[in-house]
């Protein structure tokens, strides 16, 4: 058991980064409603960035810690080096703490996502290399026998290191002196960076499922790779959905648009497969989990449908730039990512949680369910009056105005979410603390 | 082995593609000035896109400045009063006049690429 220590403290760091996180999201939603609430000293500027980073470093701290507890599982051996292990802990820690800090006293790069300044990235680069030698060491890939979520993970792992590179060519003035090549680059790193953690966490989904089902062939089934390789074109190549209207090539363009949003479909087709066999199996010793995967699976079509609808050009020069992307971006890290990560949690404590435990995470899941829609549909609501109200030549005063009812729905639904988010995030640190004091 | 080979051709076309959109595919003929240089530091510095998009990119509180200094409605004598006082959820940034210069020269900058390009 002590072996798993480490991927819980990891698991509990992501809780910590979440709940942070979305209390910085509910102050930014207020600075919205209210525009003298610490507009001087904290304005949305400082918090947007909180929030943002803080959000992907859940993600990020999560998904590393459910690998760390897979990898011994998938390898049939004990992890490389449990002291790696805990120097990537505290290095994380500390990147995370020196992020947060520096933004709360101003200072910033001003690259959307990675808003910290660059040094802090080689400390980011450097914990990330300490997980790949354990992970790679641990695992010892034989690529052409192994299964589809091995792939995966390795996948991301490059993509990782590929994408924070190239998200620091900005500091090259061939890249910084010309804003059409630094914005298609920096898209282009943030859209396949999201792809790189997408790949992690389909990789840990795909190995959550096919130990719920037991049926071990699905990780070696052509249709499971046909999708992995299908998921990873669009990686590579779909990006240039986020810079439709920067004047590139055309060419971007169009490959974008091509290749785009066959991703979800991709992993609904998979969760679908999975369900099918999960019924034939008749196993019903995860119910709790089974629920994450069932919500994320009605997030991965509702998303679907906006993510098409909005790489469509047509709309997107209209939707581009409004309050829809943020119904994009929130609802798929929260509905379908934050879902994944809770489904693979749930999976691994299941056996161990308490009856009022898993009470309260089945009452935090109707919760985030319900109020995610609220929450998605304000934003859909204030992104299309935006829309409507520029294309009609308002002002921006004019502008805010309009969108504000709508704000104020995405405003109290968002305090709705983050209770959902606590009853589920409480009850997990509880059992993971009492599980770490007994081993 | 069939998946390797895949992946190396996947990864191939990757290198490629990523190569011609770091040159032909992002060529611009407007070159950027020293003092644009400077107010695109003054941008990133302050974190101005947290707030406003270029291109629509950015974040969503306040408007898009991609056209802002070269449109009727907005202009740089408009930008100006912005920068040195603030607004209603604009912070005030307390910048000297040579730092809302810079920064109205970067903005220029941006929003040139958008006309000449799109006409
Ligand atoms: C906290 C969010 C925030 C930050 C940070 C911010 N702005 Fe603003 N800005 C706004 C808002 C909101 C408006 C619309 C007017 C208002 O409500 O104050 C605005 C308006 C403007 C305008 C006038 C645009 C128009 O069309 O009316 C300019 C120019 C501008 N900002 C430039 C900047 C620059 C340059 C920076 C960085 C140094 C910056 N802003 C940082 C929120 C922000
Ligand atoms: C699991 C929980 C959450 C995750 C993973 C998450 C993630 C994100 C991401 C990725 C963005 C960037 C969006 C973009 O650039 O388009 C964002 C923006 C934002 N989020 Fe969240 N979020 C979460 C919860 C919340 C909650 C509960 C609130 C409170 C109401 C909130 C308020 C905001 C605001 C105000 C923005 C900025 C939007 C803008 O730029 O105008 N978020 N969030």
């Amino acid at each position: 058991m002590r072996q798993h220590s480490i991927a819980y403290r990891f698991i509990l760091l992501g809780f910590a980064c979440l709940l942070l996180s979305v209390s910085f999201g509910l102050t930014a939603s207020l600075q919205y409603l209210f525009p003298h609430f610490l507009n001087e000293q904290f304005s949305f500027r400082n918090t947007r960035p909180i929030h943002v980073f803080l959000a992907v470093s859940w993600i990020f701290a999560c998904v590393i810690g459910i690998i760390y507890k897979y990898i011994p599982d998938v390898a049939g051996r004990a992890l490389y080096s449990g002291k790696l292990a805990r120097v990537h802990f505290a290095l994380q820690t500390l990147t995370i703490f020196i992020a947060v800090s520096g933004f709360c006293m101003g200072y910033f790069s001003g690259r959307e996502y990675l808003e910290f300044p660059p040094w802090v990235s080689s400390l980011i680069i450097v914990y990330w290399l300490l997980f790949a030698i354990n992970f790679l060491m641990t695992i010892r890939p034989k690529l052409a026998s192994a299964p589809v979520y091995i792939w995966s993970w390795c996948t991301g792992l490059l993509f990782f290191f590929i994408t924070i590179i190239e998200a620091h060519l900005w500091l090259l003035p061939y890249f910084n002196d010309n804003i059409i090549r630094d914005l298609t680059v920096q898209w282009k790193a943030n859209g396949s960076m999201v792809g790189a953690w997408n790949m992690l966490i389909y990789g840990t989904a795909m190995y959550a499922m096919e130990q719920i089902t037991g049926d071990k062939k699905m990780g070696h089934q052509k249709i499971s790779f046909a999708f992995y390789f299908l998921g990873l074109t669009n990686l590579m190549f779909n990006w240039g959905h986020h810079t439709y209207i920067v004047p590139a090539n055309p060419i971007v363009k169009q490959v974008a648009y091509i290749i785009s949003m066959t991703e979800l479909v991709l992993l609904a087709n998979i969760l679908w497969q999975w369900k099918i066999s999960y019924k034939k199996s008749g196993n019903t010793s995860y119910p709790l989990a089974y629920r994450f995967f069932k919500v994320a699976d009605t997030w991965i079509l509702l998303n679907l449908i906006l993510a098409i609808a909005i790489s469509v050009p047509y709309i997107n020069q209209y939707t581009h730039g409004t309050q829809i992307t943020v119904a994009h971006a929130m609802g798929a890290t929260i509905g379908i990512n934050t879902m994944l990560l809770l489904a693979s949690v749930t999976f691994i404590f299941e056996e161990q949680l308490h009856d009022a435990a898993k009470k309260s995470i089945g009452i935090g899941l109707t919760v985030m369910h319900y109020s995610l829609l609220i929450f998605w549909v304000s934003l859909l609501g204030a992104g299309i009056t935006r829309a409507i109200a520029l294309y009609e030549g308002n002002y921006f005063a004019q502008v805010s105005r309009k969108i504000m009812p709508y704000l104020v729905g995405f405003s109290a639904s968002g305090v709705v979410l983050v209770v959902g988010i606590c009853l589920i995030a409480f009850s997990f640190i509880k059992t993971i603390s009492e599980k770490q004091l007994e081993d | 082995m069939k998946k390797i080979a895949v992946i190396i051709s996947l990864l191939s076309f990757y290198a490629g593609y990523s190569s011609w959109v770091y040159t032909y595919g992002t060529s611009c003929s407007i070159a950027m000035t020293e003092e644009a240089k400077q107010g695109k530091l003054l941008w990133q510095i302050n974190n101005c896109q947290s707030c406003h998009q270029l291109y629509g990119l950015g974040g969503y509180m306040g408007p898009d400045l991609t056209l802002v200094t070269t449109t009727k409605r907005g202009g740089e004598k408009y930008t100006r009063g912005m920068l040195l006082n603030g607004g209603a959820r604009m912070p005030n940034f307390h910048f000297t006049g040579g730092e809302a210069d810079a920064i109205i020269a970067y903005l220029s900058y941006v929003g040139n690429t958008a006309i000449t390009i799109t006409k």
